[in-house]
């Protein structure tokens, strides 16, 4: 089991999108292409912007699947940051299914 | 570029101001202001230091001789300071703790989150405050250093108004504006449809697919938009010739979010003064923010049933013979 400490990359209030890139591609990606679980520990995290958490996770929904969520555990969430990822992984799961254009950057 | 500091211009009385500005000749600002009182909006300030920094060299910029009683106001945001011109004002410095941010430029991410962790503390705001003004701060400003493309990043400054308990904040950038940025992946024809599809869940510049990108998902600016909205305060953004304005709700009436920022009660232009890049201007009413975690649960709401009739819309029909 992977188990990251949020706090200790992101701070009190965790906004910066680039370090949730890097949490996201150096530690959750490569856990999970080892086939094991992830934990994600908010534990001290006051506050997460959406913008934060769906660097974090989108990607990993949108490359694994839904099935995905089975295998990773949000840890110690207060009640915003609960509702914040309750709203990525619902429009992720939303749109899954429609990838009829690339990106641009 | 001309621009005039009215006696007063706040979100809700900005459109003359905006109106008064004059973009041509880029290479000389022209700065004048009312005689007797000067009382504006962050937002205006930090749209003078963005234009005040595209100006290669400072004597380029022309400020007059400021006469109103209030111009140490300008001095103690830090205006000139950052076009670096002087204002032959002399004040006493006093605490600025609790009160003001004056203009700071912000450029990199680190930048940003560097800012935030120093300027929550400065405001003195409770948790529930702190959380909605970081919150906002932290989405418009890296609105600006992803998407903009503003080689002098996002000026910003804010202020508390005591009065009214609530902070005034502005962002401005000089980069490519939001029709640019949106029309990589859509095609808006006018700089106010480009707004209109910016303020909307799920809609982002680099991609059309739902969901967005591993980085963007097309949400901070309707995040935005929502907090103002819920609040009952106003929330303006421009960009090229485009203007649009949240405008307050009746108390009367139940707070309900839109997906179409066009639904919600506002004012909308396309023939404004041309401005080279975006500028965002929101107010907080302290006393009356909703608790965040409530308001989370209207955008879960309205940004699911955005995206599902986004999809339903794409649906292939059944043929009948």
């Amino acid at each position: 089991m992977k188990r990251i400490i949020v706090f200790d990359r992101a701070g009190e209030f965790a906004e910066n999108k680039d370090v949730a890139r890097d949490i996201r591609l150096q530690e959750i990606i490569p856990a999970l292409t080892k086939n094991e679980e992830v934990v994600l520990d908010f534990e001290r995290v006051g506050a997460a912007t959406q913008s934060f958490i769906h660097a974090l996770i989108s990607d990993v929904i949108r490359i694994y699947g839904n099935d995905i969520l089975e295998r990773i555990t949000f840890k110690s969430c207060n009640d915003t940051i609960r509702k914040i990822v309750n709203i990525v992984v619902d429009y992720m799961q939303d749109g899954i299914g429609f990838e009829n254009d690339g990106d641009i950057g | 570029m001309k621009i005039h500091l009215p006696n007063s211009a706040f979100l809700g009385n900005i459109d003359p101001f905006l109106r008064g500005f004059d973009p041509s000749s880029p290479d000389f600002l022209k700065i004048t202001a009312n005689d007797k009182w000067i009382s504006v909006h962050p937002l205006v300030l930090s749209m003078i230091a963005a234009l005040g920094l595209t100006i290669k060299s400072t004597g380029n910029i022309y400020c007059e001789r400021l006469e109103a009683r209030s111009k140490h106001y300008l001095v103690r945001m830090g205006l000139f300071k950052i076009l670096n011109v002087l204002s032959a004002i002399s004040v006493v410095e006093h605490e600025a703790a609790g009160r003001f941010i004056p203009v700071i430029q912000i450029r990199t991410s680190d930048e940003l989150t560097k800012f935030i962790t120093e300027m929550i503390p400065l405001l003195h705001l409770e948790s529930e405050q702190a959380k909605t003004i970081g919150y906002i701060v932290s989405e418009l400003v890296r609105n600006v250093i992803e998407h903009a493309q503003a080689p002098n990043g996002a000026l910003l400054c804010a202020q508390y108004y005591k009065k009214s308990n609530s902070i005034r904040l502005g962002i401005a950038d000089t980069g490519v504006g939001i029709k640019a940025t949106i029309n990589q992946s859509y095609s808006a024809g006018t700089d106010i449809e480009a707004i209109r599809l910016a303020l909307s869940p799920g809609i982002t510049g680099t991609t059309r697919r739902e969901g967005g990108t591993a980085q963007n998902a097309g949400a901070g600016l309707f995040f935005t938009k929502s907090i103002a909205s819920v609040n009952r305060d106003f929330f303006v953004i421009y960009s090229g010739k485009g203007f649009y304005k949240l405008l307050k709700k009746h108390s009367t009436v139940r707070l309900s979010l839109n997906a179409d920022p066009f639904v919600d009660r506002h004012s909308k232009e396309n023939n404004f003064p041309f401005w080279q890049g975006t500028l965002v201007g929101v107010d907080i009413t302290l006393d009356q923010t909703k608790e965040f975690s409530l308001l989370l649960d209207a955008i879960r709401k309205t940004y699911s049933t955005a995206v599902r009739e986004r999809r339903k819309a794409r649906y292939k029909k059944a043929r009948f013979v």
